[in-house]
This record gives structure tokens, sequence and C-alpha cells, in this order.
């Protein structure tokens, strides 16, 4: 069972080690949403301070859905996903370690970056750990909740704007939380009671997220 | 009675059919009465004048959008656990009746956040939660409509819709907190501290039209969903020559 969780995994970051244009798009497009922020509103130090974490967040958010596009679809137009899931073990086993490799790949390059990307908003240092720390515990969360989209428009028409629109308000408590755990720090009311609410949300979407999301593969692929 | 009878197409389709009239005129009578009620009967407010007359509008339609939703998911966990044609169909059917209450809710509360709290919108915990309900029934319709095998499309709106109910409370609760955190109690929606029976009598028998319209309409989109699905059946081909 853990072999073949592995093995999924495995799979997938060595497919995204040998094809390194599409992954540092979505990292590239990260960097860029975060950078117009500063030149829309203007380079007021406080004001930058007040907007950053939220700023940082909503461009996580969407980083994680311009890459779930390719979660499943390379796999499902050359029909190795149909074997997959025709395989012994479990499906949901297969949807949590797409899920995870999906952070593997998309989530970790995010975490580097973020610090840099909150020194330019000038936050200081205690908030930019605790941002790390709350992109370290949101962003699994992501993926999780991403897969579950990327199974449902699996294969249709104008599935990337699709995926958008049914994902982006399911990801609204992680947002709240992630970026109010760096507000707290800024405000000084501290994080933990908002990175303990994410921690819990992160829970709930590993119990559920996978589940559905395997269900929502097999009703795509029949 | 068997209810099992009527979760066959075939035999919903006269059924509802004989309903629609019934819940149709409800709703026509209800909303009258509700109406000379709220208007005619009810007093002004001693704080808000007449202003406040929206919410027996609005009140009803808030409670629909949410209720509406709650009522698509169990339809589409009916309808995925036991593989039953017609629980797709009644889900399928009511979300665009929700999305539009939700839509009027937000759109009431507009015009009633304007004259009493002087802001069209403000982020308030029940406001942003309502507006992100709205996106949720914007979803469910557009991966309904995005997929053209009928089968994929219920089972896939369903799964999403399943999702959704599951984060309601959550956004709501985040929403909360967030909104309390950000900007303490500057806007409360405490009403005058007891509201008189008469607006209740309104608010409630509007409420009951709502619910009644609802029902009507979402039996006449079943139905045409009803006919659309079964046409290359006997009974569908036998309706349609019976009628010229």
């Amino acid at each position: 069972m853990l072999r073949f969780l592995f093995t999924v995994i495995r799979r997938d970051i060595m497919l995204a080690a040998r094809r390194r244009g599409d992954w540092l798009t979505a990292q590239f497009f990260f960097v860029m949403v975060v950078s117009m922020f500063p030149l829309g509103v203007g380079p007021e130090p406080s004001m930058l301070r007040t907007i950053g974490p939220g700023v940082v967040w909503v461009a996580a958010l969407l980083a994680s859905l311009l890459s779930l596009g390719r979660l499943f679809a390379d796999d499902f137009r050359d029909g190795t996903l149909e074997q997959m899931l025709l395989s012994p073990y479990p499906n949901t086993l297969l949807a949590l370690g797409k899920a995870i490799a999906h952070w593997l790949i998309n989530g970790i390059p995010l975490l580097l970056i973020a610090p840099v990307l909150g020194i330019q908003f000038n936050l200081p240092p205690e908030a930019l750990w605790i941002l790390v720390l709350s992109l370290a515990i949101g962003t699994p969360i992501l993926s999780l909740l991403g897969s579950i989209g990327a199974a449902l428009t699996l294969g249709l028409r104008g599935g990337g704007v699709l995926v958008t629109l049914l994902i982006l308000p399911l990801y609204v408590p992680a947002l709240i939380f992630g970026a109010g755990a760096v507000e707290g720090v800024l405000s000084g009311t501290g994080a933990e009671a908002h990175l303990s609410l994410l921690g819990a949300f992160l829970m709930m979407s590993l119990l559920l997220a996978p589940w559905v999301s395997a269900m929502a593969l097999k009703v795509s692929v029949e | 009675m068997n209810l099992y009878y009527y979760a066959s197409p075939a035999t919903f389709y006269p059924l509802a059919g004989r309903l629609i009239p019934w819940f149709a005129a409800l709703a026509a009578i209800l909303t009258a009465v509700g109406l000379y009620i709220s208007f005619f009967m009810a007093p002004t407010d001693f704080q808000q004048g007449e202003g406040y007359r929206i919410i027996f509008i609005h009140v009803p339609a808030a409670w629909m959008s949410m209720f509406i939703y709650v009522v698509m998911a169990f339809w589409s966990a009916i309808g995925l656990a036991w593989n039953t044609r017609l629980s797709f169909v009644m889900a399928r059917s009511l979300a665009p009746t929700g999305a539009m209450f939700t839509f009027v809710a937000l759109w009431t509360g507009a015009f009633w956040g304007k004259p009493m709290w002087g802001a069209w919108w403000v982020w308030d915990a029940r406001l942003t939660s309502e507006l992100i309900l709205f996106f949720l029934y914007v979803g469910v319709m557009a991966l309904q409509a995005a997929i053209d095998d009928p089968r994929r499309s219920d089972r896939a709106g369903a799964l999403l819709n399943l999702v959704g109910v599951i984060n309601v409370p959550i956004i709501y609760f985040s929403v909360k907190w967030w909104n309390t955190l950000h900007q303490g109690s500057s806007v409360s929606l405490t009403r005058a501290p007891s509201m008189a029976h008469i607006m209740l009598w309104g608010m409630l028998i509007m409420a009951l039209a709502a619910w009644m319209y609802s029902i009507a309409v979402a039996l006449v989109r079943a139905r045409s969903l009803i006919i659309e699905r079964e046409r290359q059946t006997d009974w569908v081909r036998s309706l349609l020559e019976e009628k010229p």
C-alpha cells in the first residue's frame, strides 16, 4: 500500500523534473503577481506591510490553481490514468499520492520564495517566519482541495477557468486563517489561534479530499 | 402509498404536472397576502422608517438561499448513494432558483444597507458568506453546464455540491472570526428590540410563499429535464403523440 503511494509520488516528481519549463511557469507566476501589487497600489512601506500577507496568500492560491490543470490531465490524455485506476490498490491512495506530489512540486518552492517576497513587502522577520509556517500548513490544503477540482473538470473544454470557479470559494477558510496568522503577528495578537485552525482545516481536508477526489476521478473517467 | 413508485420519471412526470398548479396558486396567494401585510398592515418602524420593509423580501430570500443548497445536497447524496436518476434531476432543477434567491438576498441587502448603514456593501460575516454561497451555486451550475454527458454532469455536480455543503459552516465561521478580528462590532444587524407580531407574520408568510414558489419552479424545471432525458423512451413518445 505505502509502496504504491510512494511510486505515485516518485513518478510525478520524476515527470516534473524532466519538464522543468512547465514547473517553473507557476513559480514565476507567483513571483510576478506578487510584484505587480506594489506597482499598482504605490510603494508606501506601511501600506505594503498591511496588504503583504494577503497578497502573498492570494498569489499562492492563484499559482496553485494554475498548476492544477496538469495534475491529472497528462495522464488522462495518454490513458495512464485509466490503467492506474484499474490497479488493485484503492483509488483514494492514488488521489492522495497525486495531491502530495503536487504539493512537493508546487508548494515547497512557494515556501522558499515567500520570505523574499515578504521582504519586498517590508514584513518584519518574525512575520516572515510565520508567513512561511502558515504557507507550509496551508499549501497542502490547496493541493488537496484542488485535486477535487482537477478531477471533476478532467478533459473538459475550458477546464482551467472552470477549476477556478469551483475551487476558489472552497479556498476561503485557508486564505483567511493563513493571511490572518501573519496579520496576527503584525498586530501583536499572536498567530497561534489562526495556525491551529489552519491545521484543523488541513486535517479535515486530508481526511476527506482524497476520498472525494477518487470518486470524482471515477466519475470523470468512466 | 409507495414512495418508490414516484421515483420513476415516467410516474413522476404526470404527478409533477398535477402538483405544479397547486403550488403555483399557493405561491401567488401567499405572496399577495404577504405583500399586503408587509406594505399596508405592518407599522412603520420607529428606528428605520419605511426602509425596513425590504426585510420582507430580504429575509425569506436569504433563508431560501441557504435551505435550497442543503436540499440540493440532500438530493445529491441520495442520487450518489442509490443511483436514482430523479434525485439528480431534482438537485439540478433547484440550483438556478437557489442562485436567484442568493442574488436577491444580496441585492436587497445592499438596498437595505445604504439607508441603514450608509454603505451598499460592508464585509459583514453574513454578507460575505452569502456572497461565497452565491459563488458556490455558480460553481455547481458552471460545472454541470460544461459537461455534455448527463450522467457525468449529474455526478460531478453532486460531488461538488456535497463538498460545498461541508464547507459552508467552515466558511461561515472563518468569515465570522475574520470579521470580528478586523472591524469589531461596528455594524450589527440587531433590529428594534421586539419585533411586532404583524411584522413577523408578514415575514413568515413571505417565506412560505418563497418556499411554494421554489417547489413550483423546480417541478417545472424537473419536468422539462425529464422529457429531455427520456426522449428515446416509449412513454415520452406516446405522451408527445397524444398532444397535438
